[in-house]
């Protein structure tokens, strides 16, 4: 299964070589091998006797991170879904895709985010899961980008980026909590423990959080806004990712934590509800679409909403229904968008008000489409796989266990009637979409190009697809029981009889529903246009691309203006903030350690000439504060420095006191020789609110300093180390005068970069006096 | 002693962060001066100020001052007194190239 995997982005290496004959055979065709070979892979396993594999590989064995695959069921149908379509689809592309673009990015792309999905759904580590999940974001990231000198590409892959990376992370978080809770990074093994998981006080926000995740990805309510705005992407990549595949990864996700979540209500409530809001709200929004695309990207959220309310009402009836669906809707909708793409190349436009009855000039795809929509609408006729799958639909809202929760009681008496809406919507923008392109009168003048049926090769893949429709359609049991029956099992957790699916059932309620939406549904859609208006009041202006285009606006605006707040290119701005950001901590943690000590015991003697010394040394240092005079701050700067040399001499400190005499003389000197060239001081401007905050920060300091000060001189934790360099400043240094044994022989190298530094100031400060520019030079 | 040392150490402290304060460059270099005096004065006041001999050896001598400190400050002041005469001939050509000495005037240009 690894090499299975990895194979397609194996291949992508190869590309650019395959790429430079592209003139002469096409890209694609060397793609092709990829999901073929997976495909022809992983077909020997369906079957009746069918039982999970799990192989394993090493990754990261330290942090229980390994590259785990498990097929069962689930994985199986997924992974066939998405070799067999990305088999079509690559086919397709062939011949949607001119040589002159540039293909060699568009299969790396996509490869690689065949390697994702393949991993998505055979891992069975949920870390290596993640990994693979948001390597399809960001694959879908690129895809949609494809074209990226169109505004609106990069708009909607920036927007599908965001807000899957968004579900991906909080996904990442409930995977963490998960293996911290179980102590195991299998998924497998954590279902094992699904008591564990549900008992466990992190239950809710684990739950959310994985949910998160499956509800961007899959473009459910609230966030299914960027699944409209994704079908920028070429028409293969849509077809591919945004109906068959990538937005299943959400479906998906759910499907595999069924068996441990499966146990709450809130499971119940979340799934369910949101799955049924996003079916109502996406076949409403459906209608209201002019792009072909646009109304099969609101198409499929209804759809994914009606999967995911599937597997959240947990029956047994409603997950075989919801499995059924998976592979129902991959087949309508794959060769839906395929058709789409073909009437854009071959007319110029996607915009259904510009076209219409294109039947007679294009009548294969017009017979696709018609098998397709009409199976997406489940008009009930018995070669159409979509009727069966809305029929258990029904069928399963209607059996909707009791449940301990109040809301999620009104919520399941609600479930039907919310049901039937969405379907009698899904009715009139399927018949929509089907008539509107293929019926009515020719509009060819408002056309860029004479439209003509597409080539065979371009037809293939979809022809390939609505023979699944009707396959399926007329033998719904050929799948069942080898095959689908597995896949439900694996959600559900417990073996399962393969549901025996019949077109014929008797006069049962959702037959009567079935009716009830094609009777209902055929009056709107031909009266549409007399109730479209209805869309201008409601939603009318609202809208959740206005919230999301509002807050990525407002991030940007409120991090420019914080930032703007502070960063104001003012030196002495940033002076203050860096202290009182010291001011705070310092005396923070001083508060909360209780870290201030005051002893007396061992002082030393206060002696008159000290005293005299300091008070100068104090008034010199306040008095540099109000001089105007230059020379006489720094000679008042000066007083302060050898104020220091004495203190050093009555400390006991010669060479100190040596240094500092020399070392404060040049500094005057030079300061002296340098501000003679400088403008005066002037009188300070400041004003007094900034006189008084300025005052409040160096007070503030001065003092944190003597506390600090006194604190650390009252608790002595160690004896000094001192000693050790008295007793051998002789003995293993030669010398008498320890400070200069210090210096040159046991810290020695203190001395040597001192030097160094001493060195590069000479050399900066000779640059600069050096450096002369042109108004100087001249 | 220590604790008059230490206050001595604050106000030194206190006066260098207000001139660190200021618009003008000269009243920031003082400042910087005035700070590094009042951490070699912090320093030296870490160690002990009790009355011991200077830290030479000699045989009759049983308390010496602790030597480590004063190594520490000697370092100190010299790597000071480097930094504090770049920062002048910086200013210096700084003031000389921009025309003024201003740092509220010397700001990055907005659009560099």
């Amino acid at each position: 299964m690894l090499f299975a995997v990895f194979l397609p982005v194996l291949l992508a290496i190869f590309i650019p070589f395959f790429s430079k004959w592209k003139e002469k055979i096409h890209t694609g065709y060397f793609v092709l091998l990829a999901p073929l070979a997976v495909f022809i892979y992983f077909v020997p396993h369906v079957g009746n006797d069918f039982s999970p594999v799990s192989q394993s590989y090493n990754w990261i064995p330290s942090l229980n991170i390994g590259l785990d695959f498990y097929l069962d069921g689930l994985s199986l149908l997924f992974v066939l879904l998405i070799s067999g379509i990305g088999t079509l689809v690559t086919f397709y592309s062939i011949f949607y895709l001119h040589k002159s673009e540039r293909l060699d990015q568009f299969y790396v792309y996509l490869l690689l985010f065949m390697t994702a999905m393949f991993g998505v759904v055979l891992s069975d580590n949920v870390f290596v899961l993640y990994s693979f999940w948001e390597l399809t974001s960001i694959s879908s990231f690129l895809l949609i980008g494809y074209w990226n000198y169109r505004e609106g590409s990069r708009y909607g892959a920036l927007k599908s980026m965001l807000i899957t990376v968004f579900g991906g992370l909080s996904m990442l978080g409930g995977f963490i909590l998960l293996s911290i809770i179980t102590e195991t990074t299998s998924i497998q093994a954590m279902m094992e423990q699904a008591d564990v998981i549900l008992s466990s006080e992190y239950f809710g926000l684990i739950l959310a959080l994985v949910l998160l995740g499956a509800f961007t990805k899959s473009a459910q309510f609230p966030f299914h806004i960027w699944l409209p705005d994704a079908m920028e992407a070429p028409t293969p990549v849509s077809a591919y990712l945004h109906s068959a595949t990538m937005v299943k990864a959400g479906i998906f996700l759910v499907a595999r934590f069924t068996p441990i979540f499966s146990g709450s209500d809130w499971f119940f409530v979340f799934v369910s509800g949101i799955g049924i809001l996003t079916l109502v709200w996406g076949s409403y929004m459906a209608v209201r679409q002019t792009d072909l695309k646009g109304i099969l990207a609101f198409s499929t959220i209804s759809q994914l909403g009606m999967i995911m309310s599937m597997l959240g009402f947990g029956t047994s009836v409603a997950i075989f229904a919801a499995v059924f669906h998976i592979l129902n809707h991959a087949t309508f909708k794959g060769s839906l968008f395929m058709i789409a793409g073909i009437v854009d190349h071959e007319t110029g436009t996607r915009d259904i008000r510009r076209l219409g009855g294109l039947a007679t000039l294009m009548p294969i795809s017009a017979t696709l489409a018609f098998f397709g929509t009409f199976s997406m609408a489940g008009v009930p006729l018995p070669f159409l796989n979509g009727f069966y799958s809305k029929e258990m639909f029904f069928d399963a809202s209607l059996e909707i266990h009791e449940s301990s929760i109040a809301f999620a009681n009104v919520l399941a008496q609600a479930i039907p009637y919310l049901a039937v809406f969405g379907s009698i919507f899904t009715f009139v923008y399927s018949m929509y979409l089907v008539f509107g392109t293929f019926m009515g009168e020719k509009k060819l003048d408002q056309l860029k190009m004479k439209p003509h049926e597409a080539p065979i090769g371009m037809l293939v893949s979809p022809i390939i697809l609505v023979l699944g429709v009707v396959i399926i359609g007329i033998f719904p049991n050929l799948v069942n029981s080898t095959f689908l029956a597995h896949t439900a099992e694996a959600i559900y957790g417990q073996p399962m009889k393969a549901k025996h699916v019949e077109f014929w059932h008797g006069w049962i309620t959702p037959l009567y529903m079935s009716l009830i939406v094609v009777g209902v549904g055929a009056v709107l859609a031909f009266t549409r246009k007399s109730w479209n208006s209805i869309y201008s009041f409601f939603p009318g202006k609202l809208s959740f691309n206005k919230v999301y285009d509002f807050l990525v606006d407002q991030s940007e605006k409120a991090s420019a203006k914080i930032t703007n707040l502070y960063m104001t290119g003012s030196l002495r701005l940033y002076m203050a903030l860096i202290l009182v950001a010291i001011l705070v901590c310092s005396f923070g943690v001083l508060w909360i350690t209780d870290g201030f000590a005051f002893d007396t015991t061992g002082l030393a003697e206060i002696t008159v000439h000290e005293i005299l010394i300091a008070l100068t040394m104090a008034v010199a240092a306040i008095c540099t504060i109000f001089t105007r005079n230059k020379i006489a701050a720094i000679l008042i700067l000066g007083v302060v420095g050898y104020g220091l040399a004495l203190l050093f001499v009555v400390y006991r400190a010669p060479d100190l006191a040596l240094t500092q005499l020399v070392v404060e003389t040049i500094t005057v000197a030079l300061f002296l020789l340098c501000f003679y060239h400088l403008p005066n001081l002037r009188e300070r401007t400041e004003k007094a609110s900034q006189k008084l905050i300025n005052i409040v920060i160096s007070v503030a300091f001065g003092t944190l300093m003597t506390v600090v000060a006194i604190s650390a001189h009252s608790t002595k934790l160690f004896d000094k180390i001192s000693d050790y360099f008295l007793e051998t400043s002789y003995k293993l240094g030669g010398g008498d005068n320890v400070v200069n044994v210090i210096l040159v022989d046991m810290r020695g190298i203190d001395t040597l970069f001192e030097i160094v530094v001493l060195g590069i100031a000479a050399f900066a400060i000779y640059g600069l006096i050096k450096l002369r520019n042109k108004k100087e030079a001249e | 002693m220590e604790l008059i040392m230490s206050i001595l150490a604050g106000v030194l402290f206190t006066a260098g962060v207000y001139n660190l304060l200021q618009k003008q460059m000269l009243r920031i270099i003082i400042g910087t001066a005035l700070i590094s005096h009042g951490a070699h004065l912090f320093i030296l006041t870490m160690g002990e100020l009790k009355t011991g001999a200077p830290p030479i050896l000699d045989y009759d001598i049983e308390h010496y001052a602790d030597p480590l400190p004063q190594a520490l400050i000697l370092t100190s002041i010299v790597i000071s007194f480097g930094v504090t005469s770049l920062l002048l001939v910086l200013a210096y050509r700084a003031s000389k190239e921009n025309g003024t000495d201003n740092m509220e005037k010397l700001r990055g240009n907005e659009n560099d």
